[in-house]
């Protein structure tokens, strides 16, 4: 197990190597991961959540919101982005629009399932009491699909950062891939020090997300116990 | 005007002046010619050990999954423990963990280590479809093979499992496509599969035409699979079709 003590002993000096200077920390690498992972998932969320959410409303396009978020699941997130550096070249440019790619459509799939799902008759008495469709959209679906639509978004997050740092091996540096793209370098224990410092941040990300969704919850649904529970088939294949 | 020019790109497997070679040379988007004279020995190796790679990781992460699941199913308190651990492991980048696995002794660059890493994105997803598939079926359908005489076992193997068959093959679905995708990253651990020609068309300067055929055949492989798995559960559960 030296590798791992090594490896442990890389993390505490912050990356640095004995004799050479001017390494990037990996304190920088890992915020450099996390600042091109939000660039990405702002911009889907952008372009996703209004889509799905609209589409879900208006009970429209089932066929296109299911089968991109199946298709999805069939991308290889390294031949997304070497598709890319193929269209578009080596880049930050590149890198942003694979992770669009492969992040748009599980927020697509779960709003438009999270939102079509709302029970009809809950819409209906909205409906009833007066409400226009904004005011259901608002005060109706988005709160009562909250969670799923919250879901989507903690998938396409973590699969967002795990390609962030795959973008150094299609040539783009500046991630905590790059300390594992350099085993010349930083040897097996600075490569396994950095993939330790990738599996912390996606874990956090992770944990962070969760806390998020619980917090967004209205307490009405928690109370009705109509919140999904651990155990759930996945919307788009069951 | 040369396309020798010092500095230029370096193409592949190529050899002569030939302008059948023009295309390669100007690194078009996609060569019909280099995808020809390298699909028998580049591609098909490529493709052949990419399906291996998968059908080993999803069989023996199957097997964990639904033993688990069936085990689960009956001592409950053992869901939450597994949850915690797959859950884990399958957030865990793929990146990082055929990195760390690499680290441990006796594993190092080999297959074990991508099977193991692949294996474990697989148990979640299995596990938690096929658990939740044996527990959606209906008490009523329980009591009725209690009341035939069935016992626990026969129960389990001739009326729950069947019942939780479109279930359970949804995780398989799921977790095949996923192996697929995360197999062209496992190359970096054991020099396999269709990431070794994405990885080598990196390096050879972005040579597009194999860039395009490797991305193109990991993701036909992938819907491919998941088009004969719903085949599969349509043959194994013909009740459901009626419905």
């Amino acid at each position: 197990m030296n590798n791992f003590t090594e490896a442990f002993k890389f993390i505490a000096h912050n990356g640095s190597l004995p004799g050479y200077q001017g390494l990037p920390t990996l304190t920088h690498l890992t915020l450099e991961t996390l600042k091109i992972s939000a660039i990405g998932i702002g911009i889907s969320l952008i372009i996703a959540i209004p889509l799905g959410v609209w589409l879900g409303h208006i009970h429209r396009g089932s066929f296109v919101a299911i089968n991109l978020g199946n298709i999805w699941r069939a991308l290889p997130s390294l031949a997304v982005l070497a598709i890319g550096v193929a269209f578009l070249g080596v880049g930050l440019r590149n890198v942003e629009v694979a992770l669009i790619v492969l992040a748009v459509p599980p927020m697509v799939t779960n709003a438009y399932v999270s939102i079509d799902g709302v029970d009809r008759e809950v819409v209906d008495a909205a409906r009833g009491i007066g409400m226009t469709g904004w005011q259901i959209l608002r005060q109706v679906e988005l709160p009562m699909g909250i969670p799923l639509i919250f879901a989507g978004i903690r998938t396409a997050s973590l699969f967002v950062v795990s390609t962030t740092t795959i973008a150094s091996l299609a040539g783009y540096s500046g991630t905590l891939g790059d300390i594992i793209n350099n085993e010349a370098s930083y040897h097996l224990s600075g490569v396994i020090g950095a993939a330790i410092c990738i599996a912390a941040l996606a874990l956090t990300v992770e944990v962070v997300l969760a806390g998020v969704q619980r917090a967004l919850t209205p307490r009405g649904l928690i109370l009705a116990g109509t919140q999904e529970s651990s155990l759930e088939l996945d919307p788009a294949v069951a | 005007m040369s396309y020798f020019v010092a500095g230029g790109p370096v193409i592949p497997n190529f050899g002569g002046g030939a302008s059948a070679y023009a295309c390669e040379r100007a690194n078009r988007l996609f060569c019909t010619h280099w995808f020809s004279r390298n699909w028998g020995t580049v591609l098909w190796p490529a493709l052949r050990q990419h399906v291996v790679l998968t059908v080993i990781a999803v069989g023996i992460g199957f097997v964990i999954s639904t033993s688990l699941a069936v085990i689960a199913h009956y001592r409950g308190w053992l869901e939450r423990p597994v949850l915690i651990i797959t859950s884990i492991l399958y957030t865990i980048p793929s990146l990082a963990l055929f990195e760390i696995l690499q680290g441990v002794p006796g594993f190092g660059l080999s297959a074990t280590t991508a099977e193991v890493a692949l294996v474990s994105y697989t148990l979640l997803i299995m596990f938690r479809n096929t658990l939740t598939g044996l527990r959606e079926v209906p008490e009523e359908v329980r009591d009725a093979a209690a009341g035939m005489g069935l016992g626990r076992r026969q129960t389990l193997l001739r009326v729950e499992l069947p019942l939780a068959l479109p279930a359970i093959i949804a995780g398989l679905r799921i977790a095949t496509v996923t192996v697929i995708s995360l197999a062209t990253v496992a190359s970096l651990v054991d020099n396999e599969g269709l990431g070794v020609p994405i990885l080598s068309a990196i390096s050879d300067n972005v040579f597009k035409t194999e860039l395009i055929s490797a991305g193109a055949l990991a993701v036909l492989l992938a819907l491919l699979s998941d088009a004969l798995l719903i085949g599969l559960q349509r043959r194994l559960t013909p009740w459901s079709r009626a419905a």
